[in-house]
């Protein structure tokens, strides 16, 4: 019993990364339409940063989080206006293969770098809760905390704030949004950067988590967010949540109970039936082609 | 107008065997006649299984119209049972090119079933939710994979699955002859190399004159009107869901039998290889070369494939090199004001023909 | 004048109600649609939707905005499965069909957005259309067999002489995406019409086109039928069309028909006017 809520706890606190990162990808798909594969990336370099910030100006972590926040949120508008302005009106097939192409650039700019060995990561809050038998790291307690607190404060600056308005209004129709005097091209950087801090906060969780560090960190959990964000239903808030936590808990589970080389099929099958029965995911509202 | 429309395709198809006969014999004189540098002649099968790879995945991307993220698995469907049947079949058949044919018609068989598996799921969706579902079915055939153990004596093949991770080839119980071909997340080892640069030029050849010729065709008139309207192609009588299909599976087998040429040319091979990442490369020389344009494909991917390797002085930047330049020539390629400048580096693309739903 | 089909006690029971011409009166009908009705998140669409229409004759359909016609094509044609009802094509009930399986039972349409395959040449649509009419499986047309060519041969004159119904042969090496509307829609029904329907339904096919070009269609929509010994079943909202060319017309609003027809009939319909102008006030 103690090891299945060990199991459990650790899949939450995985699955409320996962949220975090899937929060930002579903938000750039709503908006953008498309799907950002450098989002993964992202991440790492939240993680460096933090982690340079800790290593080599010994920053306390919270500053240092603050830190990989500003570096990534700039960098997220800058990939933005570099990389993907240029092709708002192009195909999605050519800004998903740019967003590859800035995934490759991060990846190796990375490695250039900090180089290609695997840094150890000190978590920004190391130590454990025991709580009779079940032993809970204060990181797996902050990372959940965390999750839940950006769901609702992004919840409610989606739907209240003007901004938030915006956002929904040029994820329904960008022409439109631009004749009601909305400034799309401001929203859409806006959106990015909201996204990437996300990004950078889930970097440090993620890092912290684990605590190892390398160029290539953020592409599974990138892919896995990806994942839950479609899982959830893709562009939906509460499903990217959703989807986040569900998938961190099967993967979780499937680890310590079905077999731990396959934990990722499992993932996958899992979101693969899930689609087969409700083809735009678990909250996702399906809108056949008008004919 | 009608007529010069029809020679205009033509023409175009017979360049395209023309050029890659003339690439063929140019590059075969030179490795006949030693002139090639090793890294150089270690580059003539895989390319050719990557620009196999590329024609095929023009199949599903440009002339089908569903972006697959995947198709790295079933190349690597094909590879491994294509090593399989060659390793196992080497007592039976001493022939060296003898097996290497069966390989690969193993390898695009066993690839055209995986296609038809994954196919009959994924196609009941579309768009970006295909496209995930193609990369969930690449990573689970990557991982499945991985944990297969294959070994061949004199009683036949014996195949398990490693699913504790805790076995290992031990656990076949073979007879002292036998011979382990895949030994779990090691992957092959042991592999007879027997790939050879003509059959990689043969292989190009038939991909080419399959897809070429299918698309002059009413099947393949029946698939690029599913990719252009699916909703008028319904109208006019076509049966998408075969036709999305059939396009799926005929993609899956060609990978399958690059994989086969591919495994049988290194000899170690881990499932590894044939990740998401492989995907993406394969699907950046297909939009490069632009969506449905075959002998865009063909120099996409020669070009691409070689370029890394031509950079290696630059060694620790050429990785960085090649993003840079991706992201710019997708910007040229795309944008407007990028298209007015003369950075045309890119052959004229079929423009519409992108996979907007 | 429909219950002569009654009276002199035929072999098909035409109902009653149907606004069938004389020619096709003793012939069994080539559509019946019988209390179709289809829900839309509990709103009812269409509902009660009886219509019967004769082999060759020229249906028109009829009503304001938003009155559910074009849902009537949808239905006709298995884009939208019916709630309730059904529909009979030459006899044959559609249900459980494909809106494939339906093209090759007879019916075949044009939308009211205009669907061509639009990178593709002018006669590669028509021969797309032709689809089902040429045999010859994926292998023969990669090995390029001789009934590859036999077969291509004779698509490409059907092709041509299709396209020659509207004087389309020039353009079809065009891509059918870069032709003017009006030649899109001429398009759209010329691909169509390679389907070998036996019911050819026109979503709007005026839509948008001068007054000359109007006539030109109505002249054209009526030689189509003359040609093919067809049916054609339209929805339009250009009245001259609409009351020059169709043998019956029914008037759909908010759903369900309120009234059937005769050209002449309609245009004296209280209940008609009233849908289309409002209530008169008195005085």
């Amino acid at each position: 019993m103690t090891e299945f809520l060990n199991y459990l706890i650790s899949g939450i606190s995985l699955g409320s990364v996962y949220a975090i990162i899937a929060l930002g990808y579903t938000m750039v798909y709503g908006i953008a339409k498309m799907l950002n594969f450098a989002h993964g990336d992202v991440i790492m370099v939240g993680g460096y940063v933090s982690f340079c910030a800790v290593f080599y100006l010994d920053l306390p972590g919270w500053l240092a989080t603050i830190l990989a926040i500003i570096v990534c949120t700039v960098l997220g508008v800058v990939i933005e206006g570099l990389a993907y302005k240029p092709l708002r009106q192009a195909g999605t097939l050519a800004v998903l293969i740019t967003a590859i192409g800035v995934s490759y650039f991060l990846q190796n700019a990375a490695q250039l770098i900090w180089g290609t060995s695997t840094k150890s990561y000190a978590s920004v809050m190391p130590g454990n809760l025991s709580l009779g038998g079940v032993t809970i790291p204060y990181i797996s307690i902050l990372t959940i905390a965390a999750c839940l607190i950006i769901m609702v404060v992004l919840t409610q600056f989606i739907n209240r704030s003007k901004l938030g308005k915006a956002m929904r209004a040029c994820s329904e129709d960008k022409g439109a949004a631009q004749l009601m005097g909305i400034h799309v091209n401001r929203t859409i950087s806006m959106t990015f950067a909201i996204g990437s801090a996300l990004a950078a906060i889930a970097g440090v969780l993620l890092c912290s988590s684990y605590t190892t560090l390398n160029p290539t960190t953020g592409s599974m959990p990138g892919i896995k967010a990806f994942t839950a964000a479609v899982f959830g239903g893709i562009g939906s808030i509460p499903g990217a949540f959703l989807g986040g936590i569900l998938l961190g808990v099967i993967e979780s589970m499937a680890k310590a109970y079905l077999s731990s080389a396959l934990a990722n099929s499992i993932v996958f099958a899992v979101l693969i039936i899930v689609l087969l029965v409700r083809p735009a995911g678990l909250l996702g509202k399906y809108v056949p082609e008008k004919v | 107008m009608k007529n010069l429309l029809k020679k205009k395709t033509t023409r175009t198809d017979f360049l395209t065997y023309l050029g890659v006969i003339v690439v063929f014999v140019i590059m075969f004189a030179l490795q006949q006649g030693d002139m090639l540098k090793n890294s150089t002649q270690g580059m003539l099968v895989p390319v050719c299984c990557f620009v196999v790879m590329a024609v095929s995945l023009n199949l599903t991307v440009g002339i089908l119209g569903e972006l697959s993220l995947g198709h790295a698995g079933f190349m690597s469907v094909g590879a491994f049972s294509g090593i399989i049947a060659a390793m196992s079949l080497e007592q039976t058949i001493p022939s060296d090119l003898a097996r290497l044919i069966i390989a690969i018609v193993v390898g695009a068989i066993c690839a055209a079933i995986a296609g038809f598996i994954v196919g009959v799921p994924v196609l009941r969706l579309q768009g970006d939710y295909l496209a995930i579902v193609t990369l969930a079915f690449g990573e689970i055939i990557k991982e499945l994979i991985n944990c297969l153990i294959v070994g061949y004596d004199e009683n036949g093949l014996h195949v398990m699955f490693n699913l504790s991770g805790k076995l290992s080839v031990e656990n076949l119980n073979m007879t002292e002859n036998g011979v382990a071909i895949i030994k779990g997340a090691q992957g092959a080892v042991g592999v007879d190399k027997l790939a050879t640069f003509p059959m990689g030029f043969v292989l190009v050849m038939l991909c080419l004159v399959i897809v070429l010729n299918l698309v002059r065709s009413r099947t393949g008139r029946a698939i690029l009107s599913i990719r252009d309207n699916r909703i008028a192609a319904e109208s006019v009588g076509i049966n998408v869901t075969k036709y999305r299909l059939m396009a799926f599976v005929i993609s899956a087998a060609m990978a399958g039998s690059a994989g086969a040429l591919f495994g049988l040319n290194y000899s170690t091979l881990s499932s590894t290889r044939f990740d998401f990442n492989t995907s993406i490369l394969v699907l950046v020389y297909v939009v490069l070369g632009g969506l449905g344009n075959i002998w865009g494909s063909i120099i996409a991917a020669v070009v691409l494939y070689v370029l890394p390797e031509a950079l290696r002085e630059f060694n620790d930047y050429r990785m960085l090199a090649y993003a840079v330049v991706l992201i710019l020539v997708m910007l040229a390629t795309n944008n407007e004001r990028f298209k007015a400048a003369p950075s045309r580096v890119i052959p004229k693309r079929r423009k519409g023909a992108a996979v907007n739903g | 004048m429909a219950k002569k089909v009654f009276e002199k006690g035929k072999m098909v029971p035409v109902p009653s109600h149907s606004i069938i011409p004389e020619r096709d009166l003793y012939k069994s009908p080539i559509l019946e649609c019988s209390h179709l009705g289809i829900d839309f998140g509990g709103l009812a669409a269409v509902k009660d939707f009886n219509i019967t229409v004769g082999r060759t004759e020229i249906a028109g359909l009829i009503g304001p905005n938003g009155a559910g016609k074009t849902t009537v094509f949808n239905l006709l044609t298995k884009v939208y499965h019916p709630t309730r009802g059904t529909i009979l094509v030459d006899g044959m009930d559609t249900a459980g069909k494909t809106p494939a399986q339906v093209n090759r039972m007879g019916i075949a349409r044009t939308f009211q957005n205009i669907r061509l395959f639009n990178n593709l040449s002018v006669e590669d649509n028509v021969k797309i259309g032709l689809h089902n009419q040429t045999r010859y499986n994926a292998l023969s047309g990669i090995l390029r067999l001789p009934n590859y060519w036999k077969q291509e041969k004779m698509a490409h004159e059907s092709a041509m002489e299709l396209l020659s119904i509207f004087d389309m042969q020039d353009l079809a090496g065009h891509k059918a995406g870069s032709l003017p509307y009006g030649a899109q829609r001429r398009l759209e029904i010329v691909r169509a019409l390679a389907t070998n329907p036996s019911l050819l339904l026109l979503d709007e096919p005026a839509a948008g086109m001068n007054p000359s070009e109007t006539v030109e269609l109505m002249e054209n929509i009526v030689k189509i039928r003359d040609t093919f010994h067809i049916a054609i079943m339209l929805i339009e909202h250009d009245m001259n069309l609409v009351m020059g060319i169709c043998e019956g017309i029914c008037v759909l609003n908010f759903g369900q028909i309120i009234a059937k027809g005769t050209a002449e009939e309609i245009q004296n319909n209280p209940v008609v006017i009233e849908a289309y102008l409002g209530k008169q006030k008195e005085g």
